[in-house]
């Protein structure tokens, strides 16, 4: 038996097991949001299928769509409606939606529920979109940059809410321009880059395919670095940062160079790649791509 | 299935159901628009007191109410079905509404079974009230060609509405707004409302929707024939051209 989606667009592959978070990275134009409304049926397929939920997104529209969580990136609400009318309207499109009020209180709507939309601020107006989305008890939400204009605590709630419909069996495709957003919530990654994926892993080997990149080591001040093949810059007087393609033996070789120098080693930090650090390099590297 | 708060169930509401509360927000918001309200009622309100009363125009014939009470109807047909409708859709377009709402279980179809429902509604709501207001003054209707009456409301109705949605989806709503708010202007000038038209001026939908119910309703006669035609033809291509130019986003 297998849950989740699977969809292809032009290439592009991407599988949501039920119950786990895939985060779609990549810079403005790299293809997200095209991917996205290719899925949720608003574009057909430049070239080959699109399966959503084993559906056709466009064939398949009418009965693929209550099974849907969508949160557009920006507008897709009556401007002149208020909050809680149209988390109502919504809800009553669903045979057995969330209590809207539920979703009112959790995300922090209550004394904006009889606000128009186009009063409500931006923040505001995607935690409305978001409550949208999930009313209906979807089996899979599109989140299209959900924490986008939100402030630190609206984030922070919006976080825990996916986490949440992770523990509950939903499956959360989000797009985001945010790293640690995507290093903190998500279970698998995709990369893109110029519509085609360039990367895809968990967060954990993403960052661990890229090794560590950075030493930083306490030793005597004023050695010199010539002698080593790896980049040895001493940033303070005593404390030198060592860059390369640092594995376990590049490791010991400096360390033994620091040993053999006859510098007294304190302290030796390791720093690993962040995502946003793979993302940066994968980014910048547009000839070579692939991951170091 | 795990039983937390988020579990999936998805299952779409009956749709009768989903067609109410949409045709309800519909109407919630149209109520909402003042300048909506104004223009569905305001302007045909003054133009039938106001031509219907007093000499400021010249109609044909002795009785005035009997001319200017059902070109008054007529005009607000246009206004709800074509001038209000193509504001509302095409800021509804801009504003992504029309793609959310098509993307959500209501669906397209739904969404513009919903608008037609509610602007029918709207449009028995606003003839009965004006109607009535002619009738106060003095208007003496015949019911005898009541059906046929309906009839070329009803083609009315979707030849506007065609339009309205045509304008909406190939125009920006700042564009719609006033290409809408134009014809209406010119529509209300050349469509025998207020005074005479021209014979010609019957290939213009005001005009001859307006002349069939006052030979209907203020005559008991039948419909002109050519008065049928041009509703038709209006009906047909409008009705065709929005379904194929029709657009979402």
């Amino acid at each position: 038996m297998r849950y989740g989606a699977t969809t292809a667009v032009d290439g592009v592959s991407l599988t949501v097991p039920r119950g786990r978070v895939l985060a779609l990275l990549g810079h403005n134009g790299a293809g997200k949001t095209s991917l996205l409304q290719v899925c949720e049926g608003f574009r057909p397929a430049d070239g080959g299928e699109c399966r959503v939920l084993g559906l056709d997104p466009i064939r398949d529209h009418d009965e693929l769509m209550p099974r849907l969580g969508i949160m557009l990136q920006s507008g897709g609400v009556y401007p002149w409606a208020t909050a809680g009318e149209i988390l109502r309207l919504f809800a009553s499109f669903s045979a057995n939606p969330l209590n809207p009020d539920m979703l009112i209180d959790r995300l922090g709507l209550r004394k904006f529920e009889r606000t128009r939309f186009r009063r409500l601020s931006g923040g505001e107006q995607q935690r409305l979109s978001l409550a949208i989305a999930l009313v209906g008890r979807p089996e899979l939400v599109f989140l299209d940059e959900p924490t986008a204009g939100m402030d630190t605590e609206a984030r922070h709630t919006t976080w825990q809410l996916i986490n949440e419909l992770r523990t509950d069996g939903v499956s959360v495709l989000l797009t985001t321009h945010l790293l640690d957003e995507a290093e903190r919530l998500a279970d698998d990654v995709v990369i893109m880059r110029a519509g085609r994926v360039a990367a895809t892993g968990t967060p954990a080997e993403l960052t661990a395919a890229a090794g560590i990149d950075l030493l930083e080591v306490r030793a005597d001040s004023g050695l010199k670095s010539e002698s080593v093949n790896y980049k040895v810059v001493e940033t303070s007087p005593g404390e030198y940062s060592v860059t390369g393609a640092l594995d376990a033996a590049a490791i010991a070789e400096v360390l033994t160079w620091f040993a053999a120098s006859g510098a007294q080693v304190t302290a030796v930090n390791s720093r690993r790649r962040t995502l946003e650090d793979v993302y940066l390099a994968l980014i910048k590297d547009n000839k070579a791509g692939a991951v170091r | 299935m795990s039983g937390g708060t988020f579990a999936p169930a998805p299952a779409r509401a009956p749709m009768r159901a989903i067609l109410r509360s949409q045709i309800r927000m519909e109407l919630v918001l149209t109520a909402r628009r003042g300048e909506a309200v104004v223009l569905a009622m305001g302007v045909p309100l003054l133009v039938l007191l106001g031509a219907g009363l007093t000499d400021v125009t010249t109609v044909p014939g002795d009785d005035r109410l009997a001319f200017v009470v059902p070109g008054v109807l007529a005009l607000t047909v246009m206004s709800t079905a074509f001038t209000g409708q193509a504001i509302t859709t095409g800021y509804e377009r801009s504003y992504g509404v029309l793609k959310r709402l098509g993307a959500s279980p209501l669906t397209r179809p739904g969404l513009l079974i919903s608008k037609t429902a509610a602007v029918l509604g709207l449009i028995v709501v606003q003839l009965l009230a004006l109607a009535a207001v002619g009738v106060a003054v003095g208007w003496r209707p015949e019911a005898g060609q009541l059906l046929p009456a309906i009839g070329v409301t009803v083609l009315a109705t979707a030849a506007y509405s065609g339009l309205a949605l045509l304008l909406a989806s190939v125009l920006k709503p700042e564009t719609t707004t006033g290409a809408a708010t134009l014809i209406y202007v010119l529509m209300l000038a050349a469509g025998g409302i207020m005074f005479t038209a021209p014979d010609i001026a019957v290939v213009l939908p005001l005009a001859a929707h307006a002349e069939a119910l006052r030979a209907t309703l203020s005559h008991g006669t039948s419909v002109p024939v050519e008065d049928w035609l041009s509703l038709g033809a209006w009906a047909v291509v409008c009705v065709s051209a929005a379904v194929k130019k029709m657009r979402w986003e």
